[in-house]
């Protein structure tokens, strides 16, 4: 029996850290895995209310949520690729101009 | 049985997560990650989510975080190097972090009379669950996300090409 706080403390641990790390690195992958690190930690907390309220709906969300971060992950990922072709660098400071 | 699991897989999530942030090289951030979604898949499954515990090994620890390490294989990236902007992300990022922490936990924490305490088995939502509902009363929402997921892919190889 575990109280329902604690997933929902568990995420909130797990979002922070993805703030941190989106703030932190450098690397432009990196910025991109700690988008998906907090993705997840929503998606915990869903589906931890979803058992709190005993409603299907929570986990529908999640599972649009994944669909979205699906795509979201082959756009930017595509993105980043073409960025690296013009750019020569995937360091986030050295990109923080829309001109070549 | 159902805190020993909490504990030791919120642990594997907690360690995976610091991994990411401590780790250098976005391939060990990667595995890591991949770490992290794997536990939070057994975490699903103790909350009853059959189904999501089954997609997210699926769609994020198996399709989302095989395409990050192919990019970073791709690209070669190699480890990140400290700038100027580095410094001043260090200074802005631990306690605009550490201060959103205290806020959610302190939020969750005086709440906590509210909420239930989770049991296995007490609350499963099945696979033909969700799935009726899915097609149901979501028709239009589901087949809207696969066109989305149709442009996302045009988008992604229209990106991805190499201009001649």
């Amino acid at each position: 029996m575990v109280p329902i706080a604690w997933y929902l403390i568990l995420s909130a641990i797990l979002f922070c850290i993805g703030v941190a790390a989106f703030l932190i690195k450098r690397n432009i992958i990196s910025v991109f895995m700690s988008i998906e690190l907090m993705l997840n930690a929503v998606n915990l907390t869903f589906v931890a209310f979803a058992q709190q309220w005993h409603q299907v709906s929570g986990q529908i969300f999640v599972f649009f949520v994944m669909v979205v971060a699906a795509a979201e992950a082959a756009v930017g990922l595509a993105i980043i690729i073409a960025v690296f072709r013009a750019r020569n660098t995937l360091n986030v400071d050295q990109v923080d101009l829309m001109k070549l | 049985m159902h805190l020993a699991l909490f504990f030791i897989f919120g642990a594997l999530c907690l360690a995976g997560a610091l991994n990411l942030l401590l780790q250098r090289h976005p391939i060990n951030s990667a595995l890591s990650l991949i770490v992290v979604m794997s536990s939070l898949a057994v975490l699903y499954l103790l909350l009853g989510a059959e189904f999501l515990a089954a997609a997210q090994v699926i769609v994020y620890s198996g399709a989302i975080m095989v395409l990050f390490t192919f990019v970073i294989m791709l690209l070669n990236a190699g480890k990140e190097e400290r700038t100027r902007g580095s410094k001043l992300a260090y200074i802005a990022g631990f306690p605009g972090a550490a201060a959103l922490l205290s806020l959610l936990t302190f939020m969750f924490l005086s709440h906590q009379g509210e909420f239930a305490r989770a049991r296995i088995g007490e609350y499963v939502v099945t696979t033909s669950e969700l799935s009726r509902m899915l097609f149901t009363d979501l028709l239009l929402p589901f087949e809207v996300t696969s066109v989305l997921i149709l442009i996302a892919i045009l988008g992604a190889v229209a990106l991805a090409r190499k201009e001649h």
